[in-house]
């Protein structure tokens, strides 16, 4: 009997953890209920949106913009070696936009958006709850979660997608840049190749919706992780770190579902 | 409530987002290239279309006049149905040949119409009767392998 015990043990743990992760999902989508329901006092007061579509948009921005430039420029410099061997640079323009479109303009600024703003909200909502803030706004008849948080998950879910925008533009620049200016692709054949396979609804709406989930999923787990960080240092601490975790997990794991469900080949 | 300049930079931040999905929209995708003028749809059948598909692209002499909005099989005459949309300001005689010609060695398919010399021009949902199907790689090799065992009897 005594032999068993270990095992024992290392059931009851594993089961232990699976029932805390269902019981934290459960309250992360009792969470999201609640901020689409208290969502109305931050459409009323707007200025509380736009103070913090500063800090999570306005403030992620330099990043975008050269993370953006700088995908582009490795996509043409390979792109231009694969395509090379074919004897079709020409199409140069096509495989720089249709990637950058479809895929790592709305993947690639999640990424930064949760590790850049993500890990900011949960930081700031973490340490609000540790200070006490938070009951301190529950006191004066103040619903935190109405004045807190549902404009800093509308501010995420508003700039995702002009965020992946602005990345997939300097992307494009940027492999126009490399291809037409540095390497001599035909310029011409560059944007129209282009222009003829990038389509608006296809392409480049099913690239914003992409990047609007992606701005639920982020803004949801980081807020969520800040709301339920234990009130320590170290509490904050994991926390931030699971936001960063979790939401690039979630990101490539809706990367995938969005991708088979819009690109089936058909 | 007061202007602030936290306004302007949000300001600036959504305007740059809408440009850049305009730029995206009209330099980077087709919206541009989206035609509005009207068009007339027509219809011909084909014994084997190949890999042609729906938006492919619909020219005569080279220039782009239309894009095919749908291919389907027709179960009563078990033949390819191509559906195409040609625009208005193109107007083509009712004994149009339409063939399924392929860009370049290996490139994307689409459809070439060499005008006939009938009088009568094609009208909305009419049928055009002269095709010529899609030049399939296998038969191709099927009737040289074919000829080769022909001559050397």
């Amino acid at each position: 009997m005594g032999a068993l015990m270990p095992l024992v043990r290392s059931v009851r743990n594993i089961g232990h953890h699976l029932v805390e992760a269902v019981w934290r999902l459960g309250y992360a989508t009792r969470f999201f209920a609640l901020i689409l329901l208290n969502s109305g006092l931050s459409f009323r007061r707007f200025h509380l949106i736009i103070r913090e579509l500063f800090f999570s948009g306005v403030m992620s921005l330099i990043i975008i913009l050269v993370a953006g430039l700088f995908v582009g420029v490795v996509l043409g410099l390979q792109g231009y070696e694969t395509l090379k061997s074919y004897g079709s640079e020409s199409s140069l323009g096509q495989l720089v936009a249709l990637s950058l479109v479809r895929e790592l303009g709305p993947v690639l600024a999640a990424l930064l958006f949760a590790s850049r703003a993500g890990s900011a909200m949960t930081a700031e909502i973490g340490l609000m709850k540790a200070t006490e803030q938070v009951a301190a706004m529950e006191m004066m008849a103040v619903n935190p979660i109405a004045r807190v948080v549902a404009p800093r998950f509308w501010a995420g879910v508003i700039s995702m997608p002009l965020l992946a925008a602005m990345f997939s533009v300097m992307g494009v620049f940027g492999g126009y840049l490399v291809g037409v200016v540095f390497i001599g692709v035909d310029e011409g054949s560059f944007w129209s190749q282009m222009q003829f396979s990038v389509d608006f609804q296809h392409d480049i709406l099913n690239g914003v919706l992409k990047s609007f989930v992606f701005g639920v999923a982020i803004t949801v787990i980081a807020l969520f992780e800040g709301y339920d960080a234990p009130a320590t240092a170290e509490g904050v601490s994991g926390a931030t770190t699971r936001t960063v975790v979790q939401s690039s997990v979630v990101i490539l794991l809706l990367d995938v579902v969005l991708t088979a469900i819009m690109f089936r080949g058909i | 409530m007061e202007r602030t300049t936290l306004d302007l930079w949000v300001g600036t931040f959504v305007v740059a987002g809408i440009v850049a999905v305009a730029i995206l929209a009209f330099k980077v995708g087709n919206l541009s290239t989206y035609n509005v003028s009207e068009s007339y749809q027509v219809k011909a059948y084909f014994t084997n279309v190949g890999g042609l598909r729906a938006t492919a692209s619909v020219k005569s002499s080279g220039v782009l006049v239309g894009r095919v909005t749908e291919v389907k099989l027709n179960s009563e005459r078990y033949e390819a149905e191509v559906t195409m949309n040609v625009d208005k300001r193109y107007q083509f005689p009712k004994d149009t040949l339409v063939s399924i010609l392929t860009s370049g060695l290996l490139g994307d398919q689409y459809i070439g119409l060499k005008p006939g010399m009938d009088d009568g021009m094609l009208k909305n949902g009419d049928v055009i009767h002269m095709t010529r199907s899609a030049v399939v790689l296998e038969d191709i090799i099927g009737q040289i392998v074919a000829s080769k065992a022909e001559s050397a009897k």
